[in-house]
């Protein structure tokens, strides 16, 4: 069985490809046990939606404008 | 800030208040030069990428109302134009510094005990409601923080994947590394961007 720092490279991994029948299987024995790698293969997800929301810019609105929160403002 | 942008019918020229706040002009400059000097590694390749993002925002300068807006579509030209510097470059030469960051990697066995599983208090926890993070000031600073405390070809390869979204292919091309060399220095920033954002956020529950 494969272990924990295995599992996350894989979860990780399955960010950037297709993942092996053989190794989506082994990743599900493992995190239906393991809570840790099912909460880190939930984050790696997380972190990719974040860093997207990054890249957007939400994170500036506060610090240059109290009011606003339609998103709506952008005309091209 | 005590420029308000009230009504989206007035004329262009208040509608052109972003590049006009030297304040915050200088601000968004700096912070778009050293993301594309991280990027670029070529402070000369990423003056001309920021000031060439600049002008293209300003020619649109009329269509915004607000400062976020503003920084949103800057990035996204900055973004582009890195992408086609990285993408127009010759190969770089420099697999073996990237290689040197993985082999001397930091040690995992802070995370995962001799087996390979992980140490008790290591184990991720359950993130509650991320997403809703994104609505946080201060989460966004954390995530600053936990980025800019990875090693420097960590973050860089790791925004140049999820921030600029070039494809694994096209990164290692470039940069003359394999995709197994990518995918580890990925996984290490990944582990240690999580770990941080955890201990600094997601453990301390959501903040007002």
């Amino acid at each position: 069985m494969m272990n924990c720092q295995q599992v996350t490279r894989l979860l990780s991994d399955a960010q950037e490809r297709q993942l092996s029948l053989k190794e989506r299987a082994a990743l599900k024995v493992h995190t239906m046990m393991c809570s840790g790698c099912r909460n880190f293969g939930k984050q790696m997800s997380t972190l990719r939606k974040l860093t997207h929301e990054y890249a957007k810019g939400t994170q500036g609105e506060k610090n240059h404008e109290g009011t606003a929160d339609n998103d709506d403002d952008r005309r091209d | 800030m005590d420029i308000e942008q009230t009504s989206d019918t007035e004329t262009e020229d208040s509608n052109n208040i972003n590049l006009t706040d030297p304040v915050y002009l200088k601000e968004l400059r700096v912070l778009m030069l050293k993301f594309a000097t991280q990027q670029l590694r070529d402070e000369a390749l990423a003056e001309d990428a920021v000031q060439e993002a600049l002008i293209g925002a300003l020619k649109n300068a009329g269509s915004f109302n607000r400062h976020s807006a503003m920084k949103t579509w800057v990035f996204a030209i900055l973004k582009n134009k890195i992408a086609d510097v990285l993408r127009k470059r010759q190969r770089t030469v420099e697999a073996s510094h990237l290689l040197r960051d993985n082999e001397d990697g930091e040690n995992l066995d802070e995370l995962f005990n001799s087996k390979g599983f992980w140490q008790v208090d290591e184990r991720p926890a359950a993130w509650s409601q991320p997403m809703e993070s994104v609505k946080n000031d201060h989460f966004w600073r954390v995530f600053e923080t936990c980025l800019s405390g990875l090693p420097e070809n960590q973050s860089r390869l790791f925004m140049m994947r999820e921030f600029i979204e070039l494809d694994s292919a096209e990164i290692c091309e470039k940069l003359s590394i394999t995709t197994s060399n990518l995918h580890v220095m990925l996984y290490r920033a990944r582990l240690r961007l999580r770990e941080c954002l955890e201990n600094h956020w997601f453990s301390e529950g959501e903040k007002p």
